[in-house]
């Protein structure tokens, strides 16, 4: 009977010895190759280093005018291009005018490493049905692991700083690029993709002139809501030496400086609202053609 | 070289998995109900054999799923048969690389859709220039071109709008002057007029024929409407279930059905449209009566005698007589035929 009441667990010494074994396997691992995969990923450390001092070099009435004109091309409001003015000059009034410059140079970043890497991954996956069934669950681990769990393999490999930093808000932020991609892409109406067929495109053509543009608003969504997780993911980069916004926060959490913790918090808040109104626009803007309407 | 400019021979397509060894059954006969429920494959074509002439307008009709969507995309391959052979030109499209199938899509076949095919994210403009572009046109000779053939459809002016903005007829002229542009000599027409309201049909009908007129394409067009195959067809061919059933001239459809399914077909159409002085004359030798073209139609040559208070047409070509019709040939040939036996007509239906 004691099968049914007590479950039938591994041999605590086995279990123990498969933990060591793993534990130290990675250790050695990480010994023998950490400086190797440190020095890959040298120029991505590089080229963060170098933007964020060129933000913070910057003088700041340049950068408010670069964020004014830049959330005007996007959406194409006054409105929203000056509340992204005020917003930054509110943010370097209260202090945190160089934490904000690091987690913008972060968020950047990131963002350009999601779209990279993502958007062709998206592309691969929507032309292979097997490529989708085996990246998916891939996925669904990079969005739902403890990000502490990834977190701990990716010091112990590279150590605390901006790289692994950068590394995790990409784990976590890449995701909805590529899922929104590959839907974009299979959402596209099949008589469409029949006609480019008909005359001839190849698959170049079809994926660049037919393809991706009618995609277009779906991975829009997806670069939206990835520059949304990598701000989510600015707290927790903080923990492991990634300058910024995320610091403070962590600070206030640690001694209770309520004040602090909301001020730096509402400027994270600040940064997300203006990235996704602006993306949001502009993901509007490249759908006119689906305001239909007969007018004629 | 053959005298056809398309010659389908012996095409079958069968869908599913094991396709290439269920030719042999259904060749020796097995019908696609028994293909289906026996072997879980579904019969899209069968043995169809049809030439189509150049610089004509080559109707195949049949009901949704007598396989003529199928059949047309044979032409350009975007459907893969399963055994067969579909010359053009001399040359087995179905025996052609990759590139070669790009190469005839580019240059040889331009195809028209039933759902228009346009891409909402391009303008008009750059939706006729789309089969340039592919081609490797450069930019301002492609937009000449378009705007050449959208000014021959109607469409000037509208240029820089979005398909989405436009009616269901507007954006089917978009398509067919899409297909145009490309300049190849073969346009298929995928029930292009069927999603269009009757009105709009028949004007889409009428740019048609008179774009043909001109341009003497091959024109291989899907439809299952007889009334849209008589208006526009040189040649009809008509697939029921994959197979061919009939195929001819509008007249020999509707004065001599091969069978009841198209004798069903035809029974309600106005013969006196379709027939011709020139179906209905038989020589006598005789001048008498009312000097008409053989190629009016019933419907015409009536009007005329009416008018002029004739009950005899003599039937000229080429303003010599070759033969008579009276009034009471042409009643008798538009007057409804027998079905032979009502019982076997009406299970088609």
């Amino acid at each position: 009977m004691s099968f049914f009441t007590k479950f039938p667990e591994m041999e605590r010494a086995d279990l123990r010895d498969l933990k060591k074994g793993i534990d130290s396997s990675f250790k050695e691992f990480s010994r023998s190759w950490g400086e190797s995969i440190e020095a890959f990923f040298d120029p991505l450390f590089y080229f963060l280093v170098k933007f964020e001092k060129l933000l913070l070099a910057t003088p700041w009435p340049i950068i408010i005018l670069i964020v004014a004109a830049l959330s005007y091309l996007g959406s194409r409001s006054w409105k929203l291009s000056l509340g992204a003015a005020i917003s930054f000059l509110l943010i370097g009034y209260l202090g945190m005018w160089n934490n904000t410059m690091s987690t913008v140079a972060l968020i950047s970043v990131a963002t350009i490493i999601c779209i990279a890497f993502g958007i062709p991954i998206g592309i691969a996956m929507s032309k292979s049905d097997r490529l989708q069934a085996i990246i998916t669950p891939v996925l669904d681990i990079m969005q739902t692991i403890p990000i502490f769990v990834y977190l701990l393999p990716v010091v112990m490999l590279l150590g605390i700083g901006k790289v692994p930093g950068l590394i995790a808000v990409c784990v976590y932020a890449m995701p909805p690029i590529v899922r929104l991609t590959n839907l974009g892409l299979r959402l596209v109406d099949k008589e469409i993709l029949e006609a480019a067929d008909a005359f001839g495109s190849n698959y170049r053509q079809r994926l660049f002139r037919v393809q991706l543009p009618l995609a277009l608003p779906n991975i829009f969504a997806g670069v939206n809501q990835t520059i949304m997780m990598a701000l989510a993911m600015v707290v927790i980069a903080s923990m492991i030496g990634v300058k910024g916004l995320g610091v403070p926060v962590l600070q206030s959490i640690q001694n209770q400086y309520l004040a602090l913790g909301l001020m730096n918090g509402l400027a994270i808040v600040a940064l997300a609202i203006i990235f996704d109104r602006v993306s949001q626009q502009y993901g509007k803007r490249l759908q006119r053609h689906r305001e239909g309407g007969n007018d004629v | 070289m053959s005298e056809y400019k398309i010659e389908i021979k012996s095409l079958y397509k069968i869908f599913g998995p094991n396709d290439k060894s269920m030719v042999d059954l259904v060749a020796n006969g097995l019908g696609k109900q028994d293909l289906l429920d026996h072997h879980k494959h579904v019969l899209g074509l069968r043995d169809v054999n049809i030439g189509i002439s150049a610089n004509s307008i080559n109707v195949i009709m049949g009901l949704s799923g007598s396989g003529k969507s199928t059949l047309i995309r044979h032409i350009n391959r975007l459907i893969e048969p399963t055994v067969g052979q579909i010359i053009v030109d001399g040359k087995d499209v179905l025996a052609m690389a990759k590139e070669q199938i790009r190469d005839f899509r580019r240059f040889g076949a331009s195809m028209v859709f039933q759902k228009f095919g346009l891409m909402p994210h391009r303008t008009v403009l750059e939706n006729g220039m789309y089969g340039l572009n592919i081609q490797g046109v450069a930019s301002g000779e492609a937009e000449k071109r378009a705007k050449h053939w959208l000014n021959r459809v109607g469409l000037s002016g509208f240029e820089d709008r979005f398909p989405a903005q436009l009616s269901g007829g507007m954006q089917q002229r978009v398509g067919l002057a899409r297909a145009l542009a490309t300049d190849a000599d073969i346009l298929l027409m995928d029930e292009a007029f069927s999603a269009l309201d009757p009105l709009i049909r028949a004007d889409m009908q009428g740019i048609l024929l008179d774009l043909q007129n001109e341009l003497h394409k091959t024109i291989v067009f899907i439809t299952h409407d007889l009334d849209e195959a008589l208006r526009i067809g040189d040649d009809i061919a008509i697939l029921r279930d994959g197979e061919l059933i009939q195929k001819g001239s509008p007249q020999s459809i509707v004065l001599k059905p091969a069978d009841d399914y198209v004798a069903d077909f035809t029974k309600d159409v106005n013969r006196a449209r379709v027939l011709t002085l020139n179906t209905l004359s038989h020589a006598t030798g005789s001048k008498e009566g009312l000097p008409l073209n053989s190629d009016l139609s019933i419907e015409q040559a009536m009007q005329a005698m009416i008018e002029s208070d004739h009950n005899l047409v003599t039937v000229m070509k080429e303003n010599k007589p070759i033969g008579q019709v009276s009034l009471s040939d042409m009643v008798g040939a538009i007057a409804k035929p027998k079905t032979t036996d009502s019982g076997a007509s009406n299970a088609y239906r």
